[in-house]
């Protein structure tokens, strides 16, 4: 209870005890920072990340242990409290308090906000049944897991990353898949067009049966599960299991609640402050204006972008304040290929294209204004790093140099200019 | 039991027995070593689990694979020793084996 003997206080709270969180608490020690913090979270277990979660977890390739950030012990001999399977629900920035799903109140001088976001359900009848899964957390892996063992068939709905990775490991798992996507290309959100078809036709190849243009009206029931996808034409596809990655919605309610500006996420300055005194917010669920994307207010969610992100709040919060300024860069593997991407592609009006896909090597380049904005790279390391350079200053290269590939993109970072 | 000599960018100095199968970059993560940030998870994806390897040791290790090379290049520590710790499994055959773990740059 506030201001009462027993009641708990930290100097700084951490809610959200994902990537985020965890290097946000990492940074204030390694910045020196010597009051107490708390890293509070809903799951129950220790910090891991989430990356392998539709990858090498989902295979059955890497163990839970290889996906925690640190050892149990890291955390006590840092000095920061774990509180594990608890949810804040309501945020009072007047007290300077919070309090949970139990009831109890906590008290903070500092809140840093780093709770993600929250799988978006399929918007139809039949979403809630089981057989139907979302992939986020460790627990929502073990269940599919669980049930892959007697499931042939998997729909996949939505050809995003996260949709691709699942359909690739699950086809490899020797599953019968159908990608279910409501757009005229996989990965429409988040790539050009070049590389959509490139990762479409990967995936018919291994036999994944891609379904474009299509939507989902209702899950179909069958012995109290889901047992098919009806599409929008009518047609039932018989399913035993439906993973549906339609992206997230971030989970900010108890902060806007308190007053807090936002809507898709909560709005945060250049040094991850939110509109409310005290508070800040980091990662996923954190709007904020990024010179990457053309000034604009995004949310990015992707590793680099959290760990940025808990640094510079945390650098703010120990008084050395520098604004988040970091380059973007992301990565997926399907099958044999590697994607990395630097840069943001959202609002680009041109793109290049270096290498030819069918080598199953090759880059693309995103350009604004003549300006390089993006690279995805498959299979093309080389390119990634070196197109780093180009992204970061913005530069102006000539199309067909940027799609000769006799020539390393480092030399033209050298002659570019911005 | 295989051990493997880490030594941190503050120059802390530990040795931990290595499981073999883990990566020498799994092993640097569970020692507790925060500096070295691994943020690809092992997918030879960031570079941010540089390591230089000791120079005696280096014939044992061997050197760097084609994406990792041209990852490496990404850093301004690299050195002719230099290693992702994600791309080397440890085994018996890297008994005492030591490591610096690199700066960021
Ligand atoms: C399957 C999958 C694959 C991915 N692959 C990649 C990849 O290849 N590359 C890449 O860069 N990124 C990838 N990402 C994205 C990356 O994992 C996220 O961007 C990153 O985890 C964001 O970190 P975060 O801390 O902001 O949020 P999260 O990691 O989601 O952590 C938030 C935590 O807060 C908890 N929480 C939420 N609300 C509350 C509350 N009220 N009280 C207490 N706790 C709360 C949540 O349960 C969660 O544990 C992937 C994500 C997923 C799900
Ligand atoms: S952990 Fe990312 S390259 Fe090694």
């Amino acid at each position: 209870m506030p201001g009462q003997p027993g009641a708990a206080r930290f100097d700084v709270l951490v809610v959200g005890a994902g990537h985020a969180g965890a290097h946000l608490a990492m940074s204030l020690r390694q910045l020196g920072f010597r009051g107490t913090v708390a890293l509070l979270g809903d799951e129950p277990d220790w910090p891991y990340e989430r990356p392998p979660l539709s990858k090498d977890y989902l295979a059955g390739a890497k163990p839970f242990e290889a996906l925690l950030l640190k050892e149990p012990e890291y955390w006590a001999l840092k000095d920061i409290a774990v509180l594990r399977g608890r949810r804040v629900v309501s945020v009072d920035p007047t007290a300077h308090e919070v309090r949970t799903g139990d009831g109890a109140a906590l008290g903070y001088g500092v809140l840093a906000w780093c709770a993600g976001g929250v799988p978006r359900r399929l918007p139809c009848a039949g979403s809630h049944l089981a057989g139907v899964h979302t992939v986020r957390t460790r627990a929502d892996v073990d269940l599919m897991r669980e049930e892959l063992a007697t499931a042939a068939r998997v729909a996949v709905v939505g050809g995003g990353y996260i949709g691709l990775e699942a359909a690739s490991v699950l086809t490899e798992m020797g599953k019968a898949v159908t990608v279910i996507e409501m757009q005229d290309r996989v990965l429409a959100r988040v790539a050009g067009e070049p590389v959509s078809r490139f990762y479409e036709a990967e995936h018919r190849a291994r036999g994944v049966q891609v379904m474009l243009n299509t939507v989902v009206s209702r899950i179909e029931e069958r012995d109290g599960r889901a047992g098919g996808v009806r599409l929008g034409d009518g047609t039932v596809l018989p399913a035993d299991m439906v993973v549906a990655g339609i992206g997230i919605v971030p989970a900010v309610q108890p902060l806007l609640d308190a007053g807090a500006a936002g809507g898709n996420g909560v709005e945060v300055d250049a040094c991850c402050r939110t509109s409310l005194p005290d508070i800040y917010a980091v990662g996923d669920c954190a709007a904020h204006r990024n010179r990457f994307a053309d000034g604009g207010s995004v949310r990015v969610e992707s590793v680099q972008n959290a760990v940025d992100q808990a640094f510079v709040a945390a650098r703010a919060i120990t008084g050395a304040p520098a604004p988040y300024d970091a380059v973007p860069w992301f990565w997926s593997n399907q099958y044999d290929l590697r994607l990395q991407t630097v840069g943001l592609s959202a609002g680009h009006d041109a793109v290049v294209v270096r290498g030819e896909p069918a080598a199953r090597s090759f880059s693309v380049i995103y350009l604004r204004r003549s300006a390089v904005v993006a690279l995805d790279c498959v299979n093309a390391t080389r390119d990634y790093v070196q197109g780093k350079a180009l992204v970061a200053g913005a530069l102006v290269v000539e199309p067909a140099r940027l799609a000769d590939t006799t020539q390393p993109l480092k030399a033209l970072a050298a002659a570019g200019r911005a | 039991m295989a051990s493997l000599t880490i030594t941190s960018t503050r120059g802390d100095t530990k040795t931990v027995e290595g499981t073999a199968g883990l990566s020498v970059m799994e092993i640097i993560r569970k020692a507790g070593f925060d500096d070295l940030q691994a943020l690809c998870g092992g997918s030879c994806a960031c570079a941010t689990c540089h390591v230089h390897v000791h120079p005696d040791d280096f014939a044992r290790v061997g050197p760097a694979n084609e994406d990792e090379d041209d990852l490496l290049d990404s850093s301004n520590e690299r050195t002719p020793t230099s290693r992702l710790s994600c791309q080397i499994p440890f085994g018996p055959a890297l008994d005492g084996l030591r490591v610096t773990v690199a700066k960021e740059g």
